[in-house]
């Protein structure tokens, strides 16, 4: 493979006959100590960053130093990523016959599904006067979207489910913001640099959504279980320990005040099973979520209504700005 | 000659950073993606030895630890690659490389690597998975690390050799 490495002469020996040719005892002893010193040296490094950053968030005093990389970084990931966008969608277009067959299949289960949840009458009731709310949330609230797009993704190997999104201060973006797309909540934003934004998904496992129960609008919280795949699962804990959500109830968030992190009325995912734990007295359900984590790319950010923005802002009317 | 190899070792850093974070996860499986910042301090052990693969290691692990998707503590992809570097050079030595030699390196790394994050987040209370993700992210990790292996150290170590400094041939 490589060529011989031609033998090290020790740097007091230069210019000598060496009386042994090649690395002597001595010779390989100093580069041991240099080894273990310079070890010694970057794990000290490593094990200081790690206490000095051991509390995340505003606190930390690394903050400036994950902004500026993130200033950096940013747009060359943003490049990238709007590089790398054409040829990941030349996948949609070799959609084969059996591809659109299974489609068809899906669909077709997925509206007897429907037709199904249709026939539950105060299901849909609930979600009537849940939608009256929704929108005059809204209209009250003024709430306005940034449109962004994916661009980088933290990798699995770190077990934190983060993902950058094109779309920063400049575009009106602020940390505590709620993340959604057109199938539900994504996330909400942890850091925003001028041009970019990192987002922590709901999948994550720190991270907390306050959720209400469509069907009985009971309100719980949502951790995620850090799960891979493509839908990693949350779990719901009620608050009202007697309440137990049936299989097929779909969950909204709860909101908080002044809507942030997550404003309120936003679909989360489905409850796919229930568990009563008799130590913790209460009920936990597991709950599959609308959004593809694995197929994230257009997402908005949830704004307030009249925030300036470098790019199109779509109004809660609808109305592109 | 010293900054122009500072300046090579920082691009490809860079470079094995975007692949990672931009563009692997539209193929990756399960969220898990090749871990390329680790291939190349791998590369820097097989040609310059321990010390240097450790400080490239540190500096790599710091730009994952620190660029945008990034949220978990500062410092512990730092440390896991400071001990792939370390660990990846010793092996050299006793050694002599050869293209069995490179991929065991390679698999040994990424399995050292992944474990050292881990458990450096199990001490800190940082997020981890459960014991049955934790393996499997540990093993496609090392199986993707082995797969891009023919197509990644080859060229990187080539470039490495020929920036070396001439004293150390």
């Amino acid at each position: 493979m490589l060529p011989h490495r031609p033998r090290h002469v020790p740097r007091l020996l230069r210019g000598y006959r060496p009386l042994r040719p090649g690395r002597d005892a001595s010779d390989e002893r100093a580069d041991r100590a240099r080894l273990r010193s310079r070890m010694f040296a970057l794990v000290l490094a490593c094990l200081t960053l790690m206490t000095l950053d051991h509390h995340p968030g505003s606190g930390s005093p690394l903050e400036p130093a994950r902004t500026a990389m993130g200033a950096v970084f940013g747009p060359v990931e943003s490049g990238t990523a709007s590089v790398v966008r054409p040829v990941t969608a030349i996948g949609g277009w070799f959609t084969s016959r059996r591809s659109m067959r299974h489609d068809i299949a899906t669909l077709q289960s997925e509206n007897s599904r429907l037709k199904a949840q249709q026939a539950t009458e105060q299901y849909q009731r609930n979600q009537l006067a849940e939608y009256q709310g929704l929108t005059s949330a809204a209209d009250t609230l003024g709430q306005a979207l940034v449109p962004a797009h994916v661009v980088a993704y933290g990798p699995a190997q770190s077990f934190s489910r983060t993902v950058t999104i094109d779309a920063g201060s400049a575009a009106g973006v602020q940390p505590d913001q709620t993340v959604l797309n057109d199938d539900g909540l994504v996330g909400r934003v942890l850091r925003v640099t001028r041009t970019t934004a990192t987002v922590l998904l709901i999948v994550d496992t720190g991270s907390v959504v306050g959720g209400r129960v469509g069907a009985s609008m009971q309100v719980g919280f949502l951790r995620g279980r850090g799960g891979l795949g493509d839908h990693g699962a949350l779990d719901l804990q009620l608050v009202d320990e007697a309440e137990a959500p049936t299989k097929g109830d779909s969950i909204v968030t709860w909101g908080s005040k002044d809507g942030a992190p997550y404003v309120s009325g936003v679909p989360i995912g489905r409850v796919t099973a229930v568990y009563a734990s008799l130590r913790e007295s209460s009920q936990r359900a597991v709950i599959e979520p609308y959004v593809d984590f694995g197929a994230l790319d257009l997402v908005g950010v949830v704004v307030p209504s009249g925030t300036r923005s470098d790019r199109g802002v779509i109004e809660a009317d609808g109305t592109l700005r | 000659m010293r900054s122009v190899r500072v300046v090579v070792a920082g691009a490809l850093v860079v470079v094995a950073l975007v692949l990672q974070v931009a563009v692997f996860p539209h193929v990756a499986w399960d969220g898990i993606v090749p871990n390329f910042c680790l291939l190349i301090v791998v590369a820097a052990a097989l040609v310059r030895g321990p010390a240097f693969a450790a400080t490239l290691g540190f500096f790599a692990g710091l730009m994952l630890d620190l660029a945008p998707p990034a949220d978990h503590v500062a410092g512990r992809w730092a440390l896991a690659l400071v001990v792939v570097g370390c660990v990846a050079g010793l092996m050299r030595q006793d050694t002599r490389i050869q293209a069995t030699t490179v991929v065991a390196t390679v698999a040994a790394s990424s399995f050292i690597g992944t474990s050292v994050y881990a458990l450096s987040g199990l001490v800190l209370g940082d997020a981890v998975a459960s014991p049955g993700d934790l393996v499997r992210v540990i093993v496609v990790a090392l199986v993707w690390d082995v797969l891009l292996t023919p197509l990644v150290l080859p060229g990187v170590m080539r470039l490495l050799t020929r920036l070396e400094p001439a004293g150390a041939r």
